[in-house]
C-alpha cells in the first residue's frame, strides 16, 4: 500500500485550519482527500517511501502502514504515538511479540527559536571575511582554521 | 484546460529547494543580506521535505574541534582516501572547518544529541555523532522559516527550468516553475540563484519491484533536480560518473554505519567467513588506497561483491553476536542496547523496522541479511557528482577560484549540498553548512552586482508552453485509445521512468549487469537515452501531480545521460565495488587522478567532456 487510511477514524481533519494535514505534509505529494468519501487517500503507493511524515502528523492516528507487498510478509505493524517531546513506537511482530520504544525528538518546544540571538558578526565589516553568522559564539574554537 | 495564471516574483537571492542546504542558505542569507529580498521555493513543505524528512539517527559530519578530536586537515585526508584519491581538497576543508558551528546551532535549536557522562557528545565513529533525530528536519526548518518570513517562502511550487540573462547566457537571471496545487506558473527573476535541490534516486532500476519502488535507499524525493536544472543551461559539472552503491540491510535499506561502528558487528558470509579478512589480498591491487585506514568504502564493497559473485551469500550482519557481546548477560543492559538498535531504524528508516517485525527478527537473536543495492548519484553523502564550483579565496589555487565561494561557472548561480561536485561526505550537517557558505558568498555577489538581470520574454513564454505540454498532450490524444495508459501518441511519466531505469541498469552498469560496463555498451546506452530524451517531448499528464512527475523524469534523465557520458570518458576502474569498466579494469592514478568535467551546449545539443587537474592543497 504502503500508507493506508482507516476510513473509520479519518475525519478529514475537521477543524484543522491548514486542511487535511496528511495532504499538507507529504513530501512526495501523495496524500489527497478522496472527495467522494471525504477521507484521506494515498494516490501513488509505489512512490511512498514510508517516511511516516503523514502518520506522525495525523491527529486521528488514522494512517497506518502495510509493508511493501513485494517483500514484506503480512501481519506486522509499526505505529508511532506523539508524546510531549517525542514519540512512542509500538512494534508488533508477525508472530505476536510486542515491543514499545520511547525516544525524545526535540529539546525545546517548536516556535521558540530566535535565529540570530547574541550574534556579534558585523553585517558590513565581516561580510568579506570567511566567518559565518554566529561563529564567534558557536564554532567552539577561537579561530577559524585556514591553510595559507 | 483554463490558461494558468502567472505570478512574477522578483528577488535578490532565490534559493531553489528547502532541504538541509536550502534551510542553511535561508538562515545565512537573511543574516548578511538584511536589506536584500531572499526567496525560497520548495516543491513540498520544508518541515518534512528532502532527504532528512524522515529523520536521521546520526549526524555524520562533525569534527569536534573543541574537543580536539579532529582538524579539517584530518577530514580532508580521510575523505580523499575514501574517494580513492579524488575530491576537491579546498571544498572539503571548507565544510570541515565550519561544520561544528552548524551542529552546535542545531543543538541550540532543539536537536537532541546523545551525551557521554562528562557532557561531551557521544561518538559512533570518527566523524559521526548519534542523535535522537526523528525531528531533525522540522528543527532545521524553523529558523529558516522565521528568517524568511511567510511572504518569501513559496511551497508546493516545483521548479522546472533555470533562466539565463537575455543578453548574457553565462549569467543567471532566474527560474521557472509551477504550482503543484493551483493552475499557476511562477516566474522567478533574481540576481543570484542557489541550487539546493538535492541528489538523484531512481535513476537506476531498483532491486525492489512494484510497490517497493518507493523504498529507494537515497530518498525517493531526490529527483535529480539540482543536476537537471543546471546541466541544460550549460553549467560545468564534475564527477558525474561517480556513484554510490550502498551496502544496506536487505529490502528496507536500513543503514549499517551504527552496526559497524557503534555495535562493532561483523558481516559474515554463509560459511561464517569475514570477507575483509579472506579477501585482504584484493586490496593490494588498488594501492595506495588499498592500504589506507580505514579501507575506502568502494573497496569494502568490492570485497563483499566478490563473495556474492562466488556464491558465498547470503551475507549476514551478525547483530545477534554484537548485541549479546555488549549486553554480556545483563538483561537491563540488553534493554538499553535493544532500544538503541531499534532507534537507529525508527529515527531514519522506519521501513526496516517494519521489515524486521514482519520477518520476526529480534536482532539480539537473529542476524539480518545485507546486500549491495543499486547505484545512486548524489554529491553530499558518499557520492561526489555535482557542479564545478569556485572554492573560498583563502584556500583555493587560481584555477579553483573565480570570485565567489560555491559559485558555478554561470555567474550568479551558486550550488550547495548534493548540487556541489567533488565535495562528498558533507551529509546533513555539511550540506547545511555548505548552504550557509554559498548564501554568504551570494550576498557578496549581489552587493557587487546590483543590476537586475533581463529576462527574454519570448523564451519565458515558450518554456511555459513546454512546461504545460504534457497536460495538453493528454487532452489532445486521449481519444486515440480506449486505454489511457496505452496510446501511440504519448508515454506516461511512470513508463518513461521505467525506460530510463532499464537503460541505466543494462548499459551503465546496474545491478543486473553486476555493475559492469564498457565503451561499446555505453555508446549504445547513450544512443538509447538520446531517443528517450526525444520522447520526453511526448510525455502525458492527467493532472498537476503527474505533471510534476513528468518534470522529475526530465531531470532524472539529464542525470542518467551525464552519468553515462562521464563513465565513457574515464578510461579506468577507479571505484571497484561501485562500478567496473570491463575494458579498463585497473585503477590508473598516473593518467586519471583528474576530475572529469562536462558542459552541455543547448545551441547544438552537444556535450563537451574534458578533465581538470587535481591540486594537492593539504594532503
Ligand atoms: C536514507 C538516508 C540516510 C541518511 N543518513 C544520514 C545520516 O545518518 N547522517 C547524516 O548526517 N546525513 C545522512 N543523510 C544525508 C543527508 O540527508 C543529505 O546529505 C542532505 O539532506 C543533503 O542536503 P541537500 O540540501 O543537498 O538535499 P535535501 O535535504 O534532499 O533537500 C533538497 C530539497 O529540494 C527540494 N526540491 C527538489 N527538487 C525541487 C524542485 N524541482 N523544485 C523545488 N524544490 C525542489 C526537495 O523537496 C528538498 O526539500 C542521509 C540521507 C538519506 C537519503
Ligand atoms: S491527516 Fe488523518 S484525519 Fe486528517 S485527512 Fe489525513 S488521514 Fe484523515
Ligand atoms: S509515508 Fe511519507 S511518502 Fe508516504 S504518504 Fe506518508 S508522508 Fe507521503
Amino acid at each position: 500500500m504502503p500508507t493506508f487510511v482507516d476510513p473509520n477514524t479519518c475525519n478529514a481533519c475537521a477543524g484543522e485550519h491548514q486542511g487535511p494535514l496528511c495532504v499538507y505534509i507529504c513530501p512526495n505529494d501523495l496524500m489527497v482527500l478522496d472527495v467522494d468519501v471525504n477521507k484521506g487517500l494515498n494516490r501513488e503507493p509505489e512512490m511512498c517511501s514510508e517516511c511516516y511524515a503523514c502518520v506522525k502528523l495525523c491527529p486521528q492516528e488514522a494512517i497506518h502502514v502495510r509493508g511493501y507487498a513485494d517483500f514484506v510478509p503480512l501481519g506486522a505493524s509499526v505505529q508511532p504515538h506523539r508524546t510531549e517531546d517525542g514519540l512512542t513506537w509500538d512494534v508488533h511482530f508477525r508472530d505476536g511479540r510486542e515491543f514499545s520504544f520511547t525516544y525524545p525528538s526535540r529539546t525545546r518546544p517548536a516556535g521558540t527559536v530566535e535565529p540570530y540571538q547574541n550574534f556579534t558578526e558585523q553585517r558590513d565589516a565581516d561580510l568579506r571575511n570567511q566567518s559565518l553568522a554566529g561563529e564567534s559564539l558557536w564554532l567552539g574554537v577561537p579561530d577559524l582554521p585556514t591553510i595559507k | 484546460m483554463a490558461t494558468p495564471s502567472t505570478e512574477i516574483v522578483e528577488s535578490d537571492i532565490l534559493i531553489i529547494g528547502g532541504g538541509m542546504s536550502g534551510c542553511g542558505a535561508a538562515f545565512e542569507a537573511n543574516y548578511w543580506g538584511q536589506n536584500l529580498r531572499v526567496v525560497l521555493v520548495e516543491k513540498a513543505v520544508i518541515e518534512r521535505s528532502g532527504a532528512t524528512g524522515e529523520g536521521l539517527s546520526a549526524i555524520n559530519c562533525y569534527m569536534g574541534q573543541r574537543y580536539g578530536w579532529n582538524t579539517p586537515t584530518d577530514f580532508v585526508n580521510y575523505v580523499v582516501n575514501d574517494m580513492m584519491g579524488l575530491a576537491r581538497e579546498d571544498l572539503v576543508y571548507d565544510v570541515g572547518r565550519h561544520v561544528d558551528s552548524s551542529v552546535h546551532l542545531l543543538e541550540e535549536w532543539g536537536l537532541p544529541i546523545w551525551k557521554k557522562e562528562n557532557g561531551e557528545y557521544e561518538r559512533i565513529g570518527r566523524w559521526q555523532i548519534p542523535i535522537h533525530g526523528e525531528s531533525i528536519k522540522p528543527v532545521t526548518a524553523e529558523p529558516a522559516r522565521t528568517a524568511l518570513g511567510p511572504e518569501n517562502l513559496y511551497e508546493r511550487v516545483a521548479v522546472t527550468h533555470l533562466l539565463t540573462d537575455a543578453n548574457d547566457p553565462e549569467r543567471i537571471a532566474g527560474a521557472l516553475g509551477f504550482s503543484v496545487r493551483e493552475n499557476k506558473f511562477y516566474v522567478f527573476k533574481s540576481k543570484a540563484v542557489l541550487i539546493t535541490s538535492g541528489g538523484a534516486s531512481n535513476v537506476f532500476r531498483p532491486k525492489s519491484i512494484n510497490e517497493g519502488t518507493g523504498r529507494t535507499w537515497y530518498s525517493v524525493f531526490a529527483t535529480g533536480s539540482a543536476y537537471g536544472l543546471m546541466i541544460p543551461i550549460g553549467t560545468e559539472m564534475t564527477q558525474m560518473e561517480h556513484r554510490f552503491v550502498p551496502t544496506r540491510f536487505k529490502d528496507g535499506y536500513g543503514p549499517v554505519g551504527m552496526w559497524f561502528q557503534y555495535f562493532h558487528a561483523q558481516v559474515l558470509n554463509a560459511m561464517g567467513e569475514d570477507y575483509t579478512v579472506t579477501r585482504d589480498d584484493e586490496l593490494r591491487k588498488y594501492e595506495p588506497y588499498g592500504s589506507a585506514v580505514p579501507t575506502p568504502t568502494p573497496l569494502r564493497n568490492h570485497q563483499m561483491f566478490l563473495d556474492i559473485q562466488a556464491g558465498l551469500g547470503p551475507m549476514y550482519m551478525r547483530t545477534d553476536q554484537a548485541m549479546q557481546r555488549l549486553a554480556a548477560g545483563d538483561p537491563a543492559k540488553m534493554d538499553e542496547v535493544r532500544a538503541e538498535a531499534w532507534e537507529d531504524f525508527l529515527d531514519m528508516t522506519i521501513s526496516q523496522a517494519l521489515t524486521w517485525a514482519a520477518l520476526d527478527i529480534a536482532p539480539e537473536d537473529t542476524p539480518s541479511e545485507v546486500v549491495l543495492a543499486e547505484p545512486y548519484i548524489m554529491g553530499s553523502h558518499s557520492g561526489e557528482a555535482g557542479a564545478w564550483v569556485s572554492g573560498p579565496e583563502d584556500l583555493s589555487p587560481p584555477d579553483y577560484f573565480w570570485g565567489y565561494n560555491k559559485m558555478t561557472t554561470i555567474r550568479g548561480l551558486f550550488a550547495a549540498g548534493d548540487g556541489v561536485g567533488a565535495a562528498p561526505h558533507k551529509f546533513s550537517s555539511g550540506s547545511f553548512t555548505e548552504g550557509r557558505l554559498a548564501a554568504k558568498a551570494a550576498v557578496n555577489y549581489v552587493t557587487d552586482n546590483q543590476a537586475a538581470p533581463t529576462l527574454d520574454d519570448a523564451q519565458v513564454k515558450s518554456i511555459q508552453e513546454a512546461i504545460m505540454a504534457p497536460m495538453d498532450t493528454f487532452d489532445r490524444h486521449k481519444g486515440a485509445s480506449t486505454a489511457e495508459e496505452v496510446n501511440p501518441n504519448y508515454i506516461t511519466p511512470r513508463q518513461g521512468l521505467v525506460r530510463l531505469q532499464k537503460i541505466m541498469d543494462e548499459y551503465a552498469g546496474g545491478t543486473s549487469m553486476a555493475y559492469t560496463t564498457n565503451d561499446a555498451t555505453l555508446v549504445r546506452g547513450i544512443h538509447l537515452i538520446e531517443l528517450l530524451r526525444e520522447d520526453l517531448a511526448h510525455l502525458a499528464a492527467r493532472d498537476r501531480h503527474e505533471l510534476m512527475r513528468c518534470w522529475e523524469l526530465v531531470h532524472r534523465t539529464w542525470v542518467g545521460e551525464a552519468h553515462m557520458r562521464h563513465l565513457l570518458h574515464r578510461k579506468e576502474t577507479r571505484w571497484p565495488g561501485y562500478y567496473y569498466r570491463a575494458d579498463y579494469p585497473k585503477l590508473d592514478d598516473e593518467n586519471w587522478r583528474v576530475f572529469v568535467n562536462s558542459k552541455y551546449n543547448a545551441a547544438n545539443n552537444s556535450w563537451d567532456v574534458f578533465t581538470k587537474p587535481y591540486h594537492k592543497i593539504v594532503t
